[in-house]
């Protein structure tokens, strides 16, 4: 379904990805774990288009979308929930849904708002309000409903859960294993192993740009030395 | 203990997010105190109104026995507050050199001169301060050359360069390589250990936090919840909670969740 | 009492005037706000709809129908010329630079001027009045034209439909979520290309709407393209960036002020606009209803460390220095008169870059210092009496001084704020020195300002040109090279680094300010002396473009980008002028630079280099 491979991706002369690849099937919830500045947010920019690696391919529904323009990416069912939300806040909570709004592209499950807001009912009783008036739980919500507008076949999920109220985040886990029962691929990035680890099907750990362990979180409970070198407190 | 610094009732709010809430706490002299918590914590707000880059909504903050609230962060820089940034800020068009000479001619009031070479003031001075972070090496090197790991380095010896008597730093180990992070904190530690300047730091990674610092404090939305020695604030069950998430609560509303170990 | 009718017929006079002004800011904002680019062919955009729906009007059948079918067809035809410029030229060079994106749009200001020229020719054209709306009402016993009570509802009404436009339909949200994050939108699926081109259609009609309603009002001229834009500026600083309902408020208070501020100072009413502008930016440094930008784009790679001037770049600068001192001993009068110019030229563009490159700000009305110099040099020979020597001396002080006004100001601003206000500036200058004729002499400038007896002749006042130039320039060489100069490039680099280690970025700027405009003032007032002569054309937005298209034809990065700049510039312009149309021609080759090398010359230069070194290594087995 996406697949990236060897990503290598540089910010000026910083080289941030250094050979990075990942891959999710139909269905399938993949986290990629990592501490803050490991490369997870550039991981998913890479493959978005939205920055351009230097080396390094990504495969998207039986296209080689290297180099795509972003439109062009989430027009082929590829959607994008960025980390830091970017909610267009002088728009209402509908008319950001407007602006994701896209024809279905593949076999996607097709979305329109009144389904998002049983998705995420907080959202209905909001549907007039300006972005900005939203909290950062309710701004989380609408920019994952934004994007699923796109009627995605796939998703990236940075860090949806990061700054969260914890009622919120249960919610979000919520909607994580729905959109799977849905049959969409979905890479999560995430520093927060237990929300990883409640809705993923195996985890990738990236660290300094490279991925260090790739596998299921069984297996990983029995190297507790991974996570505390990657990951831990 | 001698107070270097006391914040009392720190709050900023963007739009209808309170970013920072009723924050108050203290430094104290040739200490070592690290303010942790996730992401959207809190902490840069919190470290940007101590610089004066951002002005707080109320509360006050007093350094070196002197109301801070309102100043410009150069004005906070003159009275000896230094910083050093959680994405490096430097001279990208300077040599590494010529990045703590900018600091040290701005010490010595001379950024106004029209005449004298740039190029040759404090260059011995700016070369022992390079020569404390190991960078004197690459005193030469344009600073745009730099690794990231260099970079921030460089910004603690710009920061040390007017011998200031406390240090802000924002993540200061962020995006260097483990060994890399621990000789900076070790050397940090130094400064602090031979006297003369207190630090606060934030940073994400815990065994710089837990290693270094005497004293932690720990913001979670916006609210400073637990404060202490490392040994107190690691074995506080909410701070764990804070850091991986509350298994609990997203466990029961799982119908496939992974049971958590 | 008797007074208040007469006020109010005026009122409503700056109200009629005010829905042109609109049409052509709001397309202005709304261009800028999606595409950040700030569009200085927005003025030919409206002069073009005045000319086209002059034509039509004469064209079609007289009659309702065919004055406003004319009106909507000459703004349609705007739009598509728009869209088009768009989709062939600035479409290529989104990455780039922003001063690349300025030039280009300056380029097209050049071109249309002279199509203008060759298809209606040098005349102001008087449109006929709007059927049906030819006569006049009587209000409070004032009579006010029909047609400018239309205008007057057609300035809301065109509001409405925009604002409707913008918030009912899905173009229109999709326009206002690009506006916010572009690069969001994209990654949502939005077509950033298409809805770039879109917009620059729906704001170029704007502009051609704005223009065409005109017509029965005002001739048709060629002054119209850069007398409307510099207003229009004004307006979008005051309403905001990219608010449509701030550019209608700031439309009418402009247009106000003009219409009652001609009855107070009625020569200089764009000076209380100025005035108002300046104001409402130091209570609100993003306009009424603007917000704050992030921040700029495309700044490219750092630049490498200053070296002091020594070895082969020392030995090369010593040469050409030695040539230029002998150049009178093999040189005939009319190159040492071209030399002379290239020394202005020269000393003008490093002033420039003093600005723009280590101050990293843009100005747009750089002539306004030169302009100043001159005038002041010339006005002080004039009535002052003053000698050669003491002009040169005290008019550079003049343009020293206005650059304290401007720095002040422009260090308050950013990006295209200050390009927009230095602008602005610079149109008001010169509309004063135009204006002003009892001092300045209007349209026919001050004449018969002539070098001391012992610097007559040709070489004598070369060789003071060449003093005071090359002083100049080694001036700027050395402040750049000095703690205040390194003190500018870190403010430039990282204004947050340099703040916090103490250096007062905004003191440095302001003084680069002051610098850069005392020496474009000597330039000028060298320029005075070396022609005898001064027009308010030496003020006037082409000859800051001018110095614009210099530095970027050296490289803002090279410390002696200006001086090769003005050397290719003046060499090339003295080819250039002497054919006709020849603006039509240099606006084509700038675009030609600017397409040809959208990382800047010397980038494509190094593009060149690298390509063939490629080449030659694949050639090899």
């Amino acid at each position: 379904m996406l697949e990236a491979r060897g990503l290598e991706t540089f910010y000026g002369g910083a080289q941030i990805l250094n050979g990075v690849s990942v891959h999710a099937g139909r269905g399938e919830v993949v986290a990629l774990l990592g501490r803050n500045g490991a490369g997870k947010t550039t991981t998913m920019k890479s493959i978005m288009g939205l920055v351009v690696p230097r080396k390094g391919s990504v495969r998207f529904s039986g296209q080689d979308i290297t180099g795509w323009p972003p439109f062009r990416i989430n027009r082929l069912g590829l959607g994008y929930v960025p980390e830091d939300r970017r909610i267009f806040k002088d728009l209402t909570v509908l008319e950001n849904l407007e602006v994701g709004r896209q024809p279905s592209a593949g076999d996607g499950p097709v979305w329109t708002p009144e389904r998002l807001f049983e998705l995420f009912p907080n959202l209905r009783d909001r549907q007039d309000n300006l972005g900005s008036q939203l909290s950062g739980g309710e701004q989380q919500m609408l920019t994952i409903a934004r994007t699923l507008m796109g009627n995605p076949s796939a998703i990236l999920l940075d860090e949806p859960s990061e700054g969260i109220a914890p009622v919120i985040v249960a919610q979000l886990a919520e909607t994580v294993r729905e959109l799977k029962r849905e049959g969409l691929a979905i890479l999560l990035s995430e520093q927060s192993l237990h929300f990883a680890r409640a809705v993923s099907d195996r985890a990738d750990i990236i660290e300094k740009g490279q991925i260090r362990y790739s596998g299921s979180f069984a297996e990983l409970d029995e190297q507790p030395e991974i996570l505390r070198k990657y990951l831990a407190v | 203990m001698t107070t270097v610094m006391k914040v009392s009732g720190l709050s900023k709010h963007f739009g209808g997010v309170r970013a920072v809430q009723d924050v108050s706490f203290e430094l104290g002299e040739n200490q070592l105190l690290a303010l942790i918590g996730p992401n959207g914590a809190g902490k840069t707000t919190c470290f940007n109104m101590l610089t004066g880059q951002l002005k707080s909504d109320s509360g006050s903050i007093l350094m070196l026995g002197k109301e801070m609230t309102g100043l410009k962060p150069r004005q906070i820089w003159r009275l000896g507050v230094a910083r050093t940034f959680q994405i490096t800020e430097t001279f990208a068009s300077m040599t590494v050199s010529e990045n703590v000479q900018m600091a040290l001619m701005s010490h010595e009031r001379e950024m106004f001169g029209f005449w004298a070479r740039a190029k040759d003031r404090y260059v011995p001075d700016a070369l022992e301060l390079l020569m404390q972070v190991d960078m004197a090496d690459q005193a030469r090197r344009p600073c745009a050359e730099l690794a990231y790991g260099d970079l921030k380095r460089l910004e603690l010896a710009v920061a040390l360069a007017h011998s200031p008597r406390i240090l802000l730093m924002d993540e200061p180990t962020a995006g260097m390589a483990p060994g890399e992070r621990k000789s900076l904190m070790a050397l940090v530690a130094g400064l602090v250990g031979k006297g003369g300047v207190s630090v606060l730091f934030t940073e994400h990674d815990m065994d710089i936090v837990f290693g270094h610092a005497e004293k932690v404090m720990v913001l979670d939305q916006g609210e400073l919840v637990a404060a202490g020695t490392p040994a107190e604030v690691r074995a506080n069950p909410l701070v764990q909670e804070i850091y991986l998430g509350q298994p609990a609560r997203i466990d029961q509303s799982g119908d496939e969740g992974a049971a958590d170990a | 009492m008797s007074d208040a009718p007469f006020y109010f017929a005026q009122f409503l006079t700056g109200l009629a005037s005010a829905s042109s002004l609109f049409l052509v800011a709001s397309g202005l904002s709304l261009i800028f706000g999606v595409t950040r680019i700030v569009n200085f062919a927005h003025g030919s955009f409206y002069m073009l709809g005045a000319f086209t729906a002059y034509s039509l009007v004469n064209a079609l059948p007289s009659g309702i129908f065919g004055f406003w079918s004319s009106v909507f067809l000459s703004a349609l035809l705007v739009g598509l010329i728009g869209a088009m410029f768009e989709f062939v030229v600035l479409r290529r060079i989104y990455r780039a630079p922003e001063l690349f994106q300025l030039v280009a749009t300056f380029a097209l200001v050049l071109i249309i001027q002279d199509a203008a020229l060759w298809i209606w020719g040098a005349e102001d054209l008087l449109g006929p009045r709007a059927p049906g709306l030819d006569g006049a009402i009587e209000i409070f016993g004032e009579r006010i034209p029909e047609y400018d009570l239309a205008l007057i509802v057609a300035g809301p009404a065109v509001l409405l439909a925009v604002w409707l436009f913008l918030h009912r339909s899905r173009w229109g949200t999709l326009i206002r979520a690009a506006t916010e994050d572009r690069e969001m939108a994209g990654a949502l699926g939005v077509n950033q290309s298409l809805l770039f081109t879109a917009v620059f259609f729906l704001g170029s009609f704007l502009a051609g709407l704005g223009g065409a309603l005109q017509v029965p009002r005002e001739a048709a001229s060629l002054l119209m393209d850069l007398n409307v834009i510099a207003e229009a500026f004004v307006v979008v600083v005051i309403g905001g960036m990219g608010s449509i309902v701030g550019a209608f408020l700031a439309a009418v208070l402009v247009a106000e002020l003009n219409a009652f501020g001609i009855l107070v100072l009625p020569k200089i009413t764009i000076v209380l606009a100025f005035i108002v502008m300046a104001v409402v930016l130091i209570v609100r440094p993003w306009g009424l209803l603007g917000k704050p930008q992030a921040g700029q784009h495309g700044a490219g790679e750092p630049e490498q460390p200053l070296r002091p001037l020594a070895g082969l770049p020392l030995v090369a600068a010593l040469i050409v220095v030695a040539a230029l001192v002998l150049a009178p001993a093999i040189a005939g009068d009319f190159m040492l008169v071209l030399l002379t110019d290239f020394l202005v030229a020269a000393l003008f563009a490093a002033s420039l870059h003093f600005i723009m490159g280590p101050g990293g700000m843009i100005s747009f009305g750089h002539a306004v210092f030169f302009g100043l110099g001159a005038y002041g040099a010339a006005l002080l020979v004039k009535f002052a009496g003053a000698g050669m020597i003491v002009a040169l001396a005290v008019a550079p002080l003049c343009a020293a001084a206005a650059g304290v006004v401007v720095g002040w100001f422009c260090v308050r601003l950013s990006g295209v704020y200050l390009a927009m206000l230095t602008l602005a500036v610079a149109q008001i200058v010169w509309s004063i020195a135009f204006q002003w004729q009892d001092v300045t002499g209007g349209d026919d400038g001050i004449v018969g300002v002539w070098p001391a007896q012992w610097a007559a002749s040709k070489a004598a006042y070369y060789y003071v040109a060449l003093v005071l130039c090359l002083g100049g320039i080694w001036l700027l060489h050395r402040f750049t090279h000095a703690p205040f100069g390194y003190g500018l490039r870190a403010g430039r680099d990282s204004s947050l680094r340099a703040e916090s280690i103490g250096i007062n970025v905004h003191a440095h700027q302001w003084m680069a300010f002051v610098i850069a405009g005392g020496l474009a003032g000597v330039a000028g007032s060298v320029f005075v002396f070396s022609k005898g002569s001064i027009f308010p054309d030496e003020l006037a937005i082409p000859r800051s473009v001018d110095g614009l298209i210099m530095v970027l034809l050296g490289g803002i990065k090279m410390l002696f980008g200006p001086i090769a700049g003005a050397a290719a510039f003046t060499f090339l312009e003295d080819i250039v002028t002497r054919l006709s149309y020849w603006r039509a021609i240099f606006g084509g080759l700038i675009l030609l630079i600017v397409l040809a090398a959208p990382d800047g010359v010397a980038g494509g230069f190094a593009r060149l280099t690298t390509r063939w070194r490629g080449k030659a290594l694949q050639a090899k087995p």
